[in-house]
């Protein structure tokens, strides 16, 4: 691999000195992002229970946010920032496209079964 | 007479073959294969995980309130461990993207150190997670399993700092104990050399016995509210579910009942953290190899440092993979 590394984060807002730096910088604002969602979960604030698309606004930042995390991981953890953009496109894409895709599938069907349950003539509280 | 064999049009492409057009080396894209494949099967399980839970989704249980334990602590304190468990992980991945940084600078007492970090953090991960199996399967106030399957919880209304609020009730403190016939099948009795099941802790009717006898306690089901919590049934009730549908008791949870709620929940909690565990002891006991092969000087030998990041790839994709347990499992 490449022995340069490209050393700017958050769209070259931010660039490090060394990778070593960049490296530690990168764990304080991960740390950052668990500590918000370690606080989000214990106090649960009201504002953010309001259903956004089927779930609570609090879930989909939860997700969101696992999002980010995934991304500094892979791309300063992993290199994938290093890499050449077709082998990041080959890695990412092929996960990111299975991976919704089941996603949908599941959780769909999911639904619907939990909605036979609820409307249908399956009884299950006894 | 210069366009022989040797030049065929390819010279300069990247994919003309004898070069790496990707730029990285047959060991690394292999890695990079594995784990691709292996975040699919993660992925798999996760939205299997999905799929029960929306299937269940008026009665899944609440992480808070399954998961609130922290070692040599009483008390309830939800995330805390979990929230110590995940830095801990991203802390060895830290020293592991550290230890692959020195590789580069060959800088082998740097390396030695790094590596030897990541495999203290990972194993104070293992140690912490079988610490938090121990506890789910302990379980904590036990529960009544109906006949359909379903878990019904008791507690009592308490009021703290002038609030109202429902204290959840361990089943030990108010059964009460009634005399049975049953006895623990022995092999020294009938049939020769077969041990029955062990008794129970407490019998339904026990529990029934010290209902009635204990005012305050009220029964829990599993179904959530409008308001997200789970719905707490009246005095009268109460006593009718136990009689009619109590089945057994239930204490803590294995992969047939768990007092927390459904048993689904438990097998996918024992089946993901369980894999993912087993990803990380596996990890653990490459690094060690590794590790030795830093110190016997291997690499420097080699004067590349890429056995360090190959499996810094693997360490870090447990990383990755743990980030997305936790959401799913303890915060969502």
């Amino acid at each position: 691999m490449a022995q340069e590394h490209k050393l700017e984060i958050f769209q070259g807002l931010l660039k490090f000195k060394s990778n070593t730096q960049k490296i530690w910088g990168v764990l304080i604002f991960l740390s950052f992002i668990t500590g918000v969602e370690v606080v989000l979960g214990i106090y649960k604030p009201e504002i953010l229970m309001v259903q956004v698309l089927g779930m609570k606004g609090l879930n989909w930042i939860f997700i969101i946010l696992t999002l980010v995390k995934a991304y500094y991981i892979a791309w300063d953890f992993m290199h994938l920032r290093d890499e050449k953009p077709a082998l990041r496109r080959v890695i990412v894409w092929t996960g990111v496209f299975l991976i919704s895709y089941l996603m949908f599938v599941l959780l769909q069907e999911g639904g619907y079964i939990e909605s036979v349950f609820r409307n249908g003539f399956v009884k299950n509280t006894f | 007479m210069e366009t022989t064999v040797e030049t065929t049009g390819k010279e300069g492409k990247s994919w003309g073959g004898g070069n790496e057009p990707l730029r990285s080396s047959y060991g690394k894209m292999m890695m990079w294969f594995f784990i691709v494949s292996d975040a699919l099967t993660f992925s798999g399980f996760l939205a299997a995980y999905g799929f029960s839970r929306f299937k269940f989704i008026e009665s899944w249980p609440i992480a808070d309130e399954v998961f609130t334990h922290v070692p040599f602590f009483h008390g309830s304190y939800p995330m805390i461990y979990v929230a110590f468990m995940t830095f801990i992980l991203i802390m060895s991945s830290v020293t592991m993207v550290l230890a692959v940084d020195a590789g580069h600078h060959l800088n082998k007492t740097k390396v030695t150190w790094y590596m030897f970090f990541t495999i203290i953090g990972g194993i104070i991960f293992v140690g912490s997670q079988a610490w938090e199996w121990n506890t789910f399967i302990k379980g904590e106030y036990g529960a009544v399993q109906t006949k359909g399957g379903n878990i019904l919880q008791f507690g009592k209304y308490t009021t703290v700092d002038d609030k109202e609020t429902f204290q959840r009730v361990a089943v030990a403190d108010f059964a009460q104990v009634v005399k049975t016939e049953r006895v623990v099948h022995e092999r020294k009795n009938g049939l020769w050399y077969e041990t029955g099941a062990p008794m129970p802790k407490f019998t339904v009717n026990e529990v029934l016995e010290g209902l009635k006898a204990n005012p305050e306690v009220l029964v829990r089901t599993q179904i959530l509210t409008e308001e997200g919590h789970k719905t707490v049934l009246s005095r009268d009730e109460s006593i009718k579910q136990i009689t009619d549908n109590g089945k057994q008791v239930v204490h803590g949870a294995n992969l047939h009942v768990n007092e927390y709620g459904a048993p689904i929940f438990a097998d996918f909690f024992f089946f993901i953290t369980g894999f993912h565990g087993f990803h990380v002891f596996s990890g653990i006991v490459i690094n060690i190899i590794v590790f030795f092969n830093v110190i016997l000087g291997t690499y420097e030998k080699r004067r590349s440092y890429e056995m360090v990041e190959k499996v810094g790839l693997y360490w870090h994709f447990v990383d990755l993979v743990w980030v997305f347990v936790f959401t799913f499992f303890y915060l969502v």
